[in-house]
């Protein structure tokens, strides 16, 4: 087969195949744009557009929300979470990717169970928990409750690109005369900076975007986005609905360019399991 | 192969240990193990024991007496199933077909799947503001649909079970997509060229070869969808109608320990939802296991 990329044929159930995918994105750009509209608009009521734009909500957003502050602490939570959960994680993933031992179900188990788990099932225990040992109210709370998600989660992403490196390169080095350590940090580490890559991105997307451990945790001073903007929306009504429009404008276009980011360095597919393009020949 | 024989007094025990893959690498898992316990399977065990720890005193099952004998908070139980399980069945339903039309390589396919990847970003409180902007009364859907003479009156798909139904199936959709992809993906294509050589048709190289190597990872799929659609907490609060039709457990869980501080009782609550998602889980597992899962299959 000499023609590499391959057309999509229009078949009738092709057609009603595309119809169906076209009317998602459609609503969902509605969806999404409705917000981004709403948070320029001034009045907006019972038309098809608001009255007239401004950029005031933005001002009004960031001073009433104290979103400075919110976005600082996001941006700290979620590092603290990323660095730890791949500290924690990857050499889990290591000893799961590379060794049989008696009784390595079970542990594989355990640590796929928390991303099996309703995020509230397990919250509210581990919130009372953390209450009784003063962590939760704080940013310690946050980070902790938000690394139990992401600690398995670095593990699954991490485990196949392990595999993926020869383990005769580790025995080769320590037939020169490597210890484990420097195995580690020359060999493998290298080897692994785009696993180690894809799995901190995707644990950063999952943590700013996480709601349910952080809003079981968080204290005054500790909210993230997300949370942040999920209590300036049920308290409606008592704020303009546009700044809360503005700080929801203000949350997707940190996530896009976290996302842009993320894409860079993994496929979507990516995400969950390995993927095997079609030969091309 | 990395059983090193130490100059120790024992090497024979650590050489037999070693054998059975047990050395001093397995230390390496002590950190994430360790912290599985804390911070996962103790909070768990502590929630279960303090559910039979009632606080206003009585049995030990006093928690769970309460709430199957209170039509309004067992009847959650029964709500949420009705949200979650629709949900993650149209989104995993309607994946295949278009992963199938999609899968292999075309122009344009990493732009699509970027773009799919953006409502799992958006979260649950974005989509749950669009959705209340875009389909409420006034909304963009609803201009379009009197403004063609559709409808004569605006139809009401926020504040109910609809508004919920849709912002799962948005946040939903998408990662059932890549995940059913993925799958797809997987499966080694010249099987299916095997089969066309040997005369069989479109439909049944779908149904005989395709489909039975798919069903795994559809089981694998509709799990996580089902996790994602049964822990729907904020945007039953946002577009449903918390008081009522979209009661869902996670939202009475979530009362009974912030508005009326009574642990015990949350803590049950989530032991109860816990509860129902591992049957639902094992009855798709024990379904699953049924299935080929080969070298061949997805991954999963």
């Amino acid at each position: 087969m000499s023609q590499k990329v391959r057309t999509i044929r229009a078949t009738p159930l092709g057609w009603v195949i595309w119809a169906v995918v076209v009317f998602f994105f459609v609503n969902l750009a509605g969806v999404v744009l409705s917000v981004l509209v709403s948070s320029f608009g001034t009045k907006w009521f019972d038309t098809w557009f608001p009255s007239g734009f401004t950029t005031q909500w933005y001002g009004d957003a960031w001073r009433e929300f104290t979103l400075f502050h919110v976005i600082v602490v996001t941006l700290l939570v979620s590092a603290l979470v990323v660095v730890l959960s791949v500290l924690v994680g990857a050499p889990a993933a290591y000893v799961l990717a590379r060794k049989n031992f008696p009784g390595k179900r079970l542990v594989y188990l355990t640590f796929l169970l928390p991303i099996l788990m309703p995020p509230i099932t397990y919250g509210i225990p581990l919130a009372t928990v953390l209450y009784k040992f003063g962590f939760a109210g704080h940013l310690s709370g946050v980070v902790l409750a938000n690394l139990v998600p992401s600690v398995p989660f670095v593990i699954l992403t991490m485990t196949p690109f392990i595999e993926q490196v020869d383990p005769r390169i580790e025995d080769a080095a320590r037939m020169l005369g490597a210890g484990t350590r420097s195995v580690f940090l020359k060999i493998l580490a290298p080897l692994l900076v785009p696993g180690l890559l894809a799995s901190a991105i995707l644990v950063l997307v999952r943590t700013v975007g996480m709601f349910e451990l952080t809003f079981l945790t968080a204290g005054p001073d500790s909210q993230t986005l997300v949370v942040a903007l999920y209590y300036s929306m049920s308290a409606a009504g008592i704020r303009a609905q546009q700044s809360v429009d503005a700080m929801a404008v203000i949350y997707t276009a940190m996530m896009l360019v976290l996302l842009v980011v993320a894409l860079r360095f993994v496929n979507p597919t990516q995400l969950v399991a390995r993927v095997k393009e079609e030969p091309s020949e | 192969m990395s059983a090193i024989p130490q100059q120790t007094s024992q090497p024979t025990w650590q050489h037999r240990l070693a054998e059975r893959g047990v050395d001093r690498r397995l230390w390496l898992l002590l950190p994430a193990t360790v912290f599985v316990l804390l911070l996962f399977v103790y909070p768990f065990l502590y929630g279960l024991s303090l559910s039979f720890q009632p606080a206003n005193g009585g049995g030990v099952l006093a928690n769970y007496d309460k709430f199957f004998g209170d039509a309004y908070q067992r009847d959650t139980v029964a709500t949420t199933l009705k949200i979650a399980l629709p949900a993650a069945l149209l989104n995993v339903l309607a994946a295949v077909p278009i992963a199938f039309r999609l899968r292999g390589r075309f122009r344009g396919k990493r732009l699509l799947t970027t773009i799919l990847v953006v409502p799992i970003t958006l979260g649950t409180v974005l989509t749950a503001q669009g959705l209340l902007n875009y389909l409420g009364p006034t909304g963009w859907l609803n201009r379009i649909l009197l403004s063609l003479h559709i409808v004569d009156d605006p139809i009401r798909l926020t504040n109910n079970y609809w508004g919920v139904f849709f912002s799962l199936v948005i946040t939903g959709f998408p990662f059932a997509f890549l995940l059913v992809l993925s799958y797809l993906s997987g499966i080694d294509p010249t099987l299916e060229r095997a089969a066309a050589t040997l005369g069989a048709s479109r439909a049944q190289r779908f149904r005989r070869i395709t489909l039975p190597l798919l069903a795994p990872g559809l089981a694998t799929t509709f799990l996580l969808t089902f996790v994602l659609a049964f822990s729907v907490f904020p945007s039953a609060v946002l577009v449903g109608n918390p008081a009522g039709s979209t009661r869902v457990i996670s939202l009475a869980a979530y009362q009974a320990a912030y508005e009326q501080y009574d642990y015990s009782y949350a803590s049950a609550i989530a032991m109860v939802m816990g509860a129902v998602e591992l049957v639902v889980v094992a009855i798709v597992l024990v379904w699953r296991s049924r299935l080929y899962t080969g070298s061949t299959g997805g991954k999963g």
